[in-house]
């Protein structure tokens, strides 16, 4: 049985029906609505499309991984499935890709003064080994758009065709790259004003 | 068939954060309006947006467009209550700026300046960037928390809210900051990584 998933960024950032925090999201309940149709269209989505349910809750996995947010890679690792050298080899190309950004290079010039060189993550021989080719150049292009967005290049994109991604594929994968990247700050945000306890909420008075 | 990605010839790449309006160009091809199904259409909200080559890829998968699409025009548009539009702005533009989007920091810091009127102060967080003075405690307060939601991993923590409640945010503003800074860490990896920015007109 299947039951409707609950709002995953309240489940997540442990916000209580009835909470302080939960009043000031209802306050904005399109951006609450339409966060939660942004996950239901990356990982419940209608078609698969170009890239499999797995897939995506591998570079999920992954992603949420390299920012240090453990409860949501365990949401995600969850949705993987029972394949346990999978999820092992994945958790091992997350200790070895874990660092912390933004940084890369600008495009030559002014900005070059604010350069800042970091790592280029490539997944391991043995991960190679378990995570296909294909997933491998997924998770080493999620890694340039978490930690050096800024280095992204075509040649990037190029190598994401090259594996067997379609192009319309690679506009998935950026997607829930991305959207992740959202997420995880929401959640993390949200968890931070309900631990740091209620303060004041004007529009309840002023705007009603 | 293995697809190939463009490689645009541009004069003059925008190289420099700037206010100007710069335009952007993609690195795989968008649809053309002839491959658009009522699927498409409604993925791209609004009709107007089929003449944006950054929609019309990105309308390759229309779910998630659509629900992205109507995430930031209630994060940024909403205007009842909450945080003012310019501050919205602002933390759009510190986010942008912090992870180096030249095209985002373009569109967001021009809005910052047209409902602020303190197009000075915008700009000194381009030019000199994050940790710059921007002329208020509240603006100063607000670029500092949106880089520290930004960082990967996030640094931000209770004391940011202590420090945007000591300038006067109430907790939907706070709300509001931090889904300005959180929003523009999905819109800046999208428009870093599929195309890049091209010169003023």
């Amino acid at each position: 049985m299947t039951l409707p998933t609950a709002d995953v960024i309240d489940h997540l950032a442990d916000i209580r029906p009835g909470s302080f925090v939960d009043r000031v999201r209802a306050e904005r309940p399109e951006t609450r609505a339409n966060a939660q149709k942004s996950y239901l269209a990356l990982f419940e989505p209608a078609q698969e499309g170009d890239v499999s349910r797995t897939e995506r809750f591998i570079v999920a996995a992954f992603v949420t991984g390299l920012h240090g947010a453990d409860a949501v890679e365990e949401f995600y690792a969850a949705g993987i499935g029972g394949n346990a050298s999978l999820i092992a080899a994945l958790k091992s190309e997350i200790e070895a890709g874990r660092t912390s950004g933004p940084y890369g290079k600008y495009p030559s010039g002014p900005l070059s003064s604010e350069d800042k060189p970091g790592p280029v993550f490539t997944v391991s021989d043995p991960g190679q080994k378990i995570l296909g080719h294909k997933l491998s150049a997924a998770l080493e292009h999620a890694h340039l758009l978490v930690y050096r967005p800024r280095e992204a290049s075509p040649e990037a994109l190029q190598a994401l065709l090259n594996a067997g991604w379609t192009t319309t594929a690679v506009v998935t994968l950026s997607q829930i790259v991305a959207f992740l990247a959202f997420q995880v700050r929401v959640v993390t945000g949200l968890a931070a004003l309900s631990a740091a306890g209620e303060g004041t909420l004007a529009s309840a008075t002023a705007a009603e | 068939m293995t697809e190939t990605v463009i490689h645009p010839a541009i004069d003059n790449r925008p190289a420099a954060f700037t206010q100007a309006e710069i335009g952007w160009t993609p690195w795989l091809q968008p649809l053309s309006e002839d491959d658009l199904t009522d699927r498409h259409w409604a993925g791209l909200v609004d009709a107007s947006r089929s003449k944006s080559p950054y929609f019309m890829l990105l309308a390759r998968d229309p779910e998630i467009l659509e629900a992205r699409t109507k995430t930031d025009k209630d994060i940024f548009y909403n205007t009842k209550a909450g945080l003012p539009r310019a501050e919205r702005e602002l933390s759009a533009a510190a986010a942008s700026r912090f992870n180096g989007c030249i095209f985002c920091a373009s569109v967001h810091s021009r809005f910052a300046s047209h409902h602020s009127k303190r197009t000075g102060d915008v700009q000194r967080l381009l030019d000199d960037g994050t940790d710059a003075d921007l002329g208020s405690r509240r603006w100063n307060a607000v670029t500092k928390v949106s880089v520290a939601l930004t960082e990967t991993p996030s640094t931000f923590g209770e004391t940011d809210i202590e420090h945007l409640r000591s300038e006067g945010l109430d907790d939907l503003e706070i709300a509001d900051v931090i889904h300005g800074a959180a929003f523009f860490n999905w819109a800046n990896r999208l428009m870093l990584s599929l195309g890049e920015p091209t010169p003023a007109a």
